[in-house]
């Protein structure tokens, strides 16, 4: 016990002596918080759209104004030409094509039916879809107030809608309801996340690095020839680590609920809890890491593409929903895809510790083996 | 294991692929002895030494340190053992001071031990004034210094020295011998390995390295006979050149 | 020119010779673009749905028959209150839920309105909206299917997704996943080049020779950019063995853009080489420099649309971009240089900079 204190002690005094390494984990991570949580979002702000009005009657024109109206999309062209409108979406300068035919008005007069093309760069993969949908809202909304002009006398009816009573003859109306984030604010989902991604990989740095240095500069083997257990040691090396990531977590919390206002809707008290035996996880596998190179250097190498792959594949930027099922049973080996899913349950969903239950014994089970293997890697002695 | 032995080897041996770094050395080094272990630079010396001091595990042959196996008592023996490496193995950036603290508390010692004896090393150094500065702004042959008396903190019966005064002046070379003096008097058992010759006069008994084995062992004095050499130096380059035909010495 | 011949000869042969690191090096960009393009990816499947049903009747039933039987989605857990859905959509077991309003059938028999709720987990909002509009699309259908000639206007939207029909996210993102590995590989060899030579002490050796500094730079760049050219290679015949990713463009083109890539990101890292003689500060600054801000910066997950204004800015500065752009275009939506001109460009203006810049560099090192 002594001697882990002893050891401890002299980490955290190396690590507050060392400017370099004291900005890097507390500066470097509040900076990439604040930029990265800029720039990982899929919003979809206003879509650039062309539109090729072949029909050129006030009802086309109708159309248009409605779009614009809508703040979702931003005539960027328009021009009674397809090919130019093709050509739009191969420059990239429009993501959305409008297309009313000729007759347009004659035809909704008429039959009281006519189609419209909507044609979207697939290029917007899951945007696509949410821009035909904002498109196709805004149709059904000029369909129902044309009705009452074009063919008065006719009760209007309507195809459902997102909200809004309705007139004439009954019929099913839906609402759809988004829970946990109503103001479907990007930020909530990639803060947490964020902040998962940097606390991993300062905490996993920090420890890959330090018996790398201490390889380097000679005093390991002078710890090696003291009676020292392998357990006393790494718990000694692994202790100020997880503390340091600890305070790290709770400057990032204070930050994502301050600048970014984050909802805490869960306990906070649970979290840090689930927080405390992930890092365990983490700082193991940095002591794993270091365990096998020879420099500072290497260790610095090797951990940035080991979390490049923990992180990319957590579910962290695109949700492991999306991923092929078998990809899904092995991120369940990941015990960052747990650590950011809990994250995400307890503070935007409000989940309790009986929610998680699953995914934080993941966690412990994680844990307890990291920590054994590290133990286990470790020899005082070269064989 | 023999009354009064501290360091006991039979045909030790060290393999590292087809190269054999240690080659069946034996010998026996008596308690209260300072004992010079010399070579040339990779004649294997530091391999011996790591052996006996459980960093390296042996790949044939038996020793015994401080009474117990290297084999299935290392850890036994890092009790009772002190180390100090080539490199000093002071944390540069700790002061003096918590370098004490940090090697006190790592051995077991209780608070009021390190602090006793903490004041009576930097008294017997002369560090008093500097106790709080860190390593790394202290002058070379004060780490020397230091690193020893760290290394003696836990009061073990045997110390091993690594090339311990590599780098330093001969003032501070005779000084620093001055201390090894010092703990031999007081009943440690010293092991010392140097490519210096000449710090060989300062040994009880020394044993020359050549390519693995133990090319000679004995007293100064003896080993000087029996080579008909007037130094050390000219007792190693005769051993080194079995060609020139001075001898080449038997264990 | 014949001392310059030396030195590639020379480079040529150490690349060769450290089987490991060569392997490395090709094998990476292969391993990864395998992994990240089965995880990264946005298509929304398999929808965990929950119903709410308190007064189960033959309209109900039918909508739910209807979304069950769609590819869409899977029922979870039938209920006859709302009470449990918190815990369902807490714990991942439901990630979308359709509420019923109890006497359904009666309600539009009786000429009322009938109110049906859906509920998306929309933690991650594009998926949220995603995962309703599918709902809201299968009873829209059944609706339209209940009252035929409806009266009234219907201007009915005809879908189509231009470029890729399939609309696999796979297809969107392999393109610019190959940016980002051939990002760290080029930051990678740019490393390793700078480990050797800081080893072996060549680099004094080279800048007191008779070779001028932008000699030396052409031949450290260029074995690096042949092993490059494999990489380029091997990741667009992965993309398109693996992951199925048309390519309707011209494969010459690609492979030429992705070779000038290759230089720009070789020559930054020279550059950044060039510019500190601490190689571990070298080091962090080719990882974090190039690394990160291509992967959140760049446009390969992340669209630069959604960006705020700055960052938009920031994003034109990084190389990958550019590649992102230049890649989905001749992939997806084959166009040639007559559309890709200003991108290619930028990219041969980006290189010829960089080089003259670490050529100076050097050159102010000999002084």
């Amino acid at each position: 016990m002594r001697a882990i204190l002893a050891l401890a002690w002299a980490e955290v005094l190396h690590v507050v002596r060392d400017k370099a390494t004291l900005a890097q984990v507390i500066i470097v991570p509040v900076v990439q918080l604040l930029v990265l949580s800029n720039a990982a979002t899929f919003t979809i702000r206003q879509t650039p759209a062309y539109v090729v009005d072949l029909d050129h009657t006030p009802t086309s024109r109708g159309l248009l104004t409605r779009l614009t109206a809508s703040g979702h999309f931003r005539i960027t062209g328009a021009s009674g030409s397809t090919d130019l409108g093709n050509d739009a979406l191969l420059r990239d300068n429009a993501s959305l094509v409008v297309v009313i035919p000729t007759d347009f008005e004659k035809s909704l007069v008429r039959d009281g039916t006519a189609e419209v093309l909507l044609s979207v760069n697939a290029e917007k993969g899951s945007s696509a879809g949410i821009i035909q949908s904002y498109a196709s809202d805004i149709l059904a909304d000029y369909s129902r107030e044309l009705g009452a002009r074009l063919r008065p006398g006719i009760s209007t009816v309507v195809a459902p809608d997102r909200a809004g009573p309705l007139t004439g003859v009954a019929r099913i109306e839906g609402r759809a309801r988004s829970w946990y984030n109503p103001t479907l604010n990007y930020k909530h989902y990639m803060v947490p996340g964020i902040l998962v991604a940097l606390v991993t990989l300062i905490s996993t740095l920090l420890s890959a690095q330090n018996i790398a240095r201490e390889k380097e500069i000679g005093t390991l083997e002078q710890l090696n020839v003291t009676p020292i257990t392998k357990g006393q040691f790494i718990t000694a090396k692994l202790l100020p680590f997880w503390v340091l990531a600890m305070i790290d977590l709770a400057i990032g919390l204070l930050i994502a609920w301050s600048v970014f206002g984050v909802p805490m809707r869960g306990s906070l008290l649970l979290l840090f809890a689930v927080a405390g035996i992930y890092l365990v996880v983490t700082l193991g596998i940095g002591l794993l890491i270091s365990g096998r190179v020879e420099t500072q250097q290497q260790a610095m190498f090797v951990t940035f593409f080991v979390m490049m792959i923990y992180l990319l594949m957590s579910g962290l930027f695109t949700p492991v929903d999306s991923m092929p099922h078998w990809v899904q049973v092995a991120a369940e080996f990941n015990p960052v895809k747990h650590f950011v899913s809990i994250s995400r349950a307890i503070l935007i969903k409000g989940a309790g510790l009986a929610e998680v239950i699953r995914p934080v014994g993941i966690l412990v089970a994680f844990a307890v083996g990291t920590f054994w293997l590290a133990v286990q890697q470790y020899t005082k002695r070269t064989a | 294991m023999s009354e009064g032995i501290a360091i006991e080897a039979r045909e030790l041996t060290r393999v590292f692929g087809k190269f054999t770094a240690v080659d069946h050395i034996s010998l026996d080094i008596r308690a209260g002895e300072i004992f010079g272990f010399l070579g040339a630079n990779g004649a294997g010396k530091t391999t011996a030494m790591r052996m006996f001091i459980g960093l390296l595990a042996p790949s044939s042959g038996t020793a015994r340190v401080a009474g117990y196996d290297v084999y299935t008592e290392s850890e036994k023996i890092k009790r009772s053992i002190g180390y100090m490496s080539q490199r000093f193995s002071l944390y540069e950036d700790l002061t003096i001071r918590e370098n004490i603290r940090l090697y006190g508390g790592i051995y077991g010692l209780a608070k009021r031990d390190i602090q006793a004896r903490s004041e009576q090393m930097l008294a017997r150094l002369g560090m008093e004034q500097s106790a709080d500065l860190q390593v790394r702004s202290i002058p070379l042959g004060w780490r020397q210094k230091l690193s020893f008396s760290v290394a003696l903190l836990h009061r073990p019966r045997i110390i091993f020295l690594d090339e311990p005064t590599g780098g330093v002046d001969p003032i501070t070379r005779r000084q620093f011998w001055e201390l090894i003096y010092q703990a031999a008097a007081a009943g440690t058992t010293v092991l010392v390995t140097t490519h210096y010759m000449d710090e060989a006069e300062y040994c009880d008994r020394i044993s020359i390295m050549v390519a693995g084995k133990i090319g000679a062992m004995g007293t100064p004095a003896e080993l000087k006979r029996r080579f008909d050499a007037g130094t050390m130096d000219e007792v190693f380059v005769r051993l080194a050149r079995p060609a020139t035909g001075a001898g080449a010495g038997t264990a | 020119m014949k001392a310059l011949r030396g030195l590639l000869a020379k480079e040529f042969r150490h690349i060769l010779r450290d089987r490991r690191t060569l392997a490395v090096v090709v094998l990476m960009p292969v391993v990864q673009v395998i992994l990240f393009g089965f995880a990264i990816r946005t298509d929304v499947k398999d929808i965990r749905l929950a119903i709410v049903d308190p007064s189960p009747d033959h309209v109900t039933l039918e909508i739910r028959h209807r979304l069950e039987a769609s590819e869409a989605f899977t029922t979870v857990a039938v209920l006859r209150t709302t009470d449990p859905l918190d815990g369902l959509f807490q714990r991942g077991a439901a990630q979308e839920a359709i509420v019923f309003e109890p006497e359904f059938a009666t309600r539009l028999d009786r000429g009322m309105p009938a109110r049906v709720q859906i509920i998306a987990d929309a933690t991650e909002p594009n998926t949220g909206s995603t995962r309703q509009n599918y709902a809201l699309s299968v009873i829209r259908t059944y609706e339209r299917g209940l009252g035929a000639g409806a009266p009234g206007v219907h201007i009915v939207p005809a879908l189509r997704l231009r470029f890729d029909p399939t609309a696999e996210s796979s297809h969107l993102f392999v393109p610019g996943l190959m940016a980002f590995v051939l990002t760290i590989i080029s930051a990678l060899m740019t490393a390793i080049s700078l480990t050797r030579e800081k080893e072996t002490g060549t680099m004094e050796a080279l800048l007191v020779s008779p070779l001028r500094p932008a000699q030396i730079i052409v031949g450290k760049v260029l074995p690096y950019l042949a092993i490059g050219f494999v990489s380029v290679l091997l990741v667009i015949v992965e993309a398109r063995v693996v992951f199925d990713v048309p390519l309707r463009g011209s494969l010459t083109l690609l492979l030429f853009e992705g070779t000038l890539f290759i230089l720009v990101s070789l020559s930054l890292g020279m550059l950044i080489s060039s510019r500190t003689s601490s190689q571990r500060v070298a080091m962090m600054g080719a990882m974090l420099g190039t690394m990160l801000p291509t992967m959140l910066l760049s446009g390969f997950i992340f669209p630069i649309e959604s960006m705020p204004e700055i960052l938009r800015w920031v994003s034109n500065i990084i190389p990958a971009r550019w590649f992102v752009t230049i890649a989905r275009s001749i992939m997806l939506k084959g166009v040639g240089l007559d559309y890709l001109w200003p991108q290619t460009l930028v990219l041969c203006g980006m290189a010829v900079v960089l080089l003259g810049l670490s050529t100076r560099s050097f050159r102010i090192r000999l002084e």
